[in-house]
């Protein structure tokens, strides 16, 4: 017993807690895998209840706020900072009630399926960048993935208003699944504008790429990811059915929406779903455009917290990684909750006017901008266009040489496209040179460095060219 | 411990679930728990996919089946759906035909899956030798026309150059055209003779 004990913690330290730290995990080891699992499912599991937690009780000081009220004071003294536990107290003591026509399996089961894909897209979100990402499984499309988990939501709300055997949970629950359904698009459209910018859908990589000043965040890239960023925030707002866009829950016409009839600790998880939804969608955010786990300074490489300069520097490096991704969390979901304290609800026909008349559109638009800066100006930014002193202070080298260093991606399959453009594609793809006829040619013209003037990045790419041929030979 | 190869032991948990939901889909009476069964079928499939290391593909699978095709499916159950629609009942008769169809698709099935020699599972020493490689890539390449896993075809016709660009081009017309004429057949009919007004 004890050395099954002894193993067990053996596991626990080499399997997932020193891969942190950049030493190697022994692989087929059952008890690592299952306990290393286990850590990742608790740890993002805390995330999304503990943020819950704080979410409720911000929403509701930040709404006393802006409606010039003081919010919860009475509980937990200073802010009423146990309000939230006094709240789920409340919940869970309360009845758990079901109507009487509800069809009792799909009624008692909506919460949780609705939770559960709230969750799953926390799996495929990175904390902590750099060469060993802190992320609990580092998918090769996890843009796509995230984004297709965030549209399983609506399921368990379809779930839940029909099983309800109450009207108004049906039409809150037509309302919110039409929403939802219709913003998939726009969002998805300008989660493209990234993608395309970073040639890759690892979300590992697009936030590598990001690395240094602030000015290579991706929303600075060039004017088409500023609107983007803009479009996308809004149709995330919409997607996680937060008010303006909030009329599937509508209080005066359909009392509460899809869950009208739920009670107590049932209710309790549509709302942990909710904010989940919101927490994720805001990292999603700041992954995608505002730089994921890199502060406005690079902190950390200025200080030296890389991989390159030890495995302890490396692991404190990655946790301010980690402060930065959460903060940016936080925040959008604090501008959510701004913007719905602020803006009053709108009709369902000016919702669906918004997705379909303007965000997607837009997104449209933004997204061929973006194609045309790409092609236009291969791996420049924005900032990096700017007369003389403001470009020198956008690339300075000094934060710069670190991120070319230290930021190699974690798979070796994509080169930083922002240097030159080179999309090196996967390591058994064709080389250009393999595959005769004029067509390749062209590709190789198109894909790779195109011009010679640009000398630092082209000899960059170049040599990445060169020895990526001589990995294949 | 370990003796057990865990990507068996997880392939073995998700197909079992992907079976156990299709027999729920095919036993249960109330469409709407179908629906919700089949849900849950396809989405462990998608953990299928997943487990082959094929993430697009999955990812593909959880966008498409579970969040599209469903949502529209049990909209469509909602919208439409009468008392005698709600729960279903097979008749005796479509049970005997059912299982004779669906009986002889197995066999033909299960025969297929162990006469093609490709199909057969590998050595386990060969298997954890494998490495999923990126994949979204050649996906995208196939459908522009260019295999990126036949490139060491004898001729330079087959190399590379037979991917799926036409059939790709066709079904995306073929959407477009569906997606007009449905636009087309849902627009505001406007009336023949307007009625005066003022």
């Amino acid at each position: 017993m004890a050395s099954g004990i002894n193993n067990l913690l053996d596991w626990l330290l080499s399997s997932w807690l020193l891969s942190g730290l950049g030493w190697s995990i022994p692989s087929d080891s059952a008890v690592g895998y299952v306990v290393a699992a286990l850590i990742h499912i608790v740890l993002i599991l805390n995330l999304v209840a503990v943020g819950a937690l704080v979410f409720i009780w911000l929403e509701r000081k930040i709404s006393g706020r802006i409606q010039d009220r003081l919010g919860p004071t009475r509980v937990g003294g200073k802010f009423g900072w146990l309000q939230t536990l006094a709240d789920g107290l409340k919940l869970i003591t309360k009845e758990d009630l079901m109507p009487d026509g509800a069809d009792g399996f799909l009624f008692k089961i909506a919460p949780y399926v609705s939770f559960a894909a709230s969750i799953a897209a926390f799996i495929a979100i990175p904390f902590a960048g750099g060469p060993y990402p802190w992320i609990a499984q580092h998918l090769n499309t996890g843009v796509f993935f995230v984004v297709a988990v965030l549209g399983l939501e609506v399921f368990g709300v379809i779930l839940a208003g029909y099983s309800s055997a109450s009207k108004w949970s049906l039409f809150g629950a037509m309302r919110e699944a039409a929403q939802v359904v219709s913003y998939e698009v726009p969002l998805g459209m300008c989660a493209v504008v990234p993608v395309l910018i970073a040639g890759s859908m690892d979300m590992v990589v697009i936030g590598n790429q990001q690395a240094g000043l602030f000015t290579n965040w991706f929303i600075f890239h060039d004017p088409a990811t500023f609107i983007t960023f803009w479009v996308y925030f809004t149709c995330a707002t919409a997607s996680v059915n937060r008010a303006p866009f909030d009329l599937a829950e509508a209080e005066s016409e359909l009392v509460a929406g899809f869950h009208t009839e739920y009670s107590g600790l049932r209710w309790s998880f549509f709302f942990m779903a909710e904010y989940g939804s919101m927490l994720s969608v805001s990292i999603l955010a700041s992954v995608l455009f505002l730089g994921a786990w890199n502060g406005p300074i690079p902190i950390a490489s200025i200080l030296g917290l890389t991989y390159e300069n030890g495995e302890l520097t490396g692991y404190l490096g990655n946790l301010i990684g980690l402060t930065n991704v959460l903060l940016k969390g936080v925040v959008g979901v604090c501008v959510m909750i701004w913007i719905r304290w602020t803006l009053p609800r709108l009709r369902i026909d000016q919702v669906m006017a918004t997705c379909l008349k303007y965000c997607t559109p837009i997104a449209a638009v933004m997204f061929l901008g973006a194609v045309l800066w790409q092609y236009n100006l291969p791996g420049r930014t924005f900032f990096g266009l700017l007369p003389a002193p403001a470009a020198m202070f956008a690339v300075d080298e000094g934060w710069d040489a670190p991120r070319a260093a230290s930021v190699e991606p974690a798979r070796p399959a994509v080169v930083d496209v922002r240097e030159g453009r080179e999309a090196e594609l996967w390591e058994a793809s064709p080389t250009p040179k393999q595959l005769e006829g004029p067509n390749w040619l062209e590709v190789e013209r198109g894909i790779g460095v195109g011009d010679a003037s640009h000398s630092k990045s082209a000899s960059h790419t170049h040599n990445q060219h060169f020895a990526s041929q001589g990995r294949r030979d | 411990m370990e003796q057990i190869y865990w990507p068996s032991v997880f392939f073995l948990i998700f197909g079992g679930l992907a079976c156990a939901f299709s027999l729920a889909v095919l036993l249960s009476t109330n469409i709407v728990r179908m629906a919700f069964y089949l849900v849950l079928a396809l989405a462990a499939t998608a953990g299928l996919f997943f487990l082959a290391g094929q993430e697009f593909v999955g990812a593909m699978q959880l966008l498409i089946y579970v969040g599209g095709t469903l949502v529209l499916l049990i909209f469509g159950v909602m919208l439409t759906s009468q008392e005698r629609f709600v729960n279903m009942k097979t008749p005796a008769g479509d049970w005997v035909l059912g299982m004779i169809a669906g009986g002889a698709l197995l066999s033909l099935l299960t025969a297929a899956a162990f006469s093609v020699p490709e199909w057969r599972s590998p050595e386990r020493a060969a298997v954890e030798k494998l490495q999923a490689e990126p994949n979204a890539t050649p996906i995208g390449m196939g459908l522009l026309g260019a295999r990126v896993d036949k490139i060491d075809a004898p001729t330079s016709e087959q190399a590379g150059r037979s991917g799926y660009l036409f059939p790709f081009e066709i079904v995306s017309v073929h959407l477009l055209v569906v997606l007009i004429g449905a636009a087309y057949l849902a627009r505001a009919k406007r009336r023949a003779n307007p009625l005066p007004t003022g």
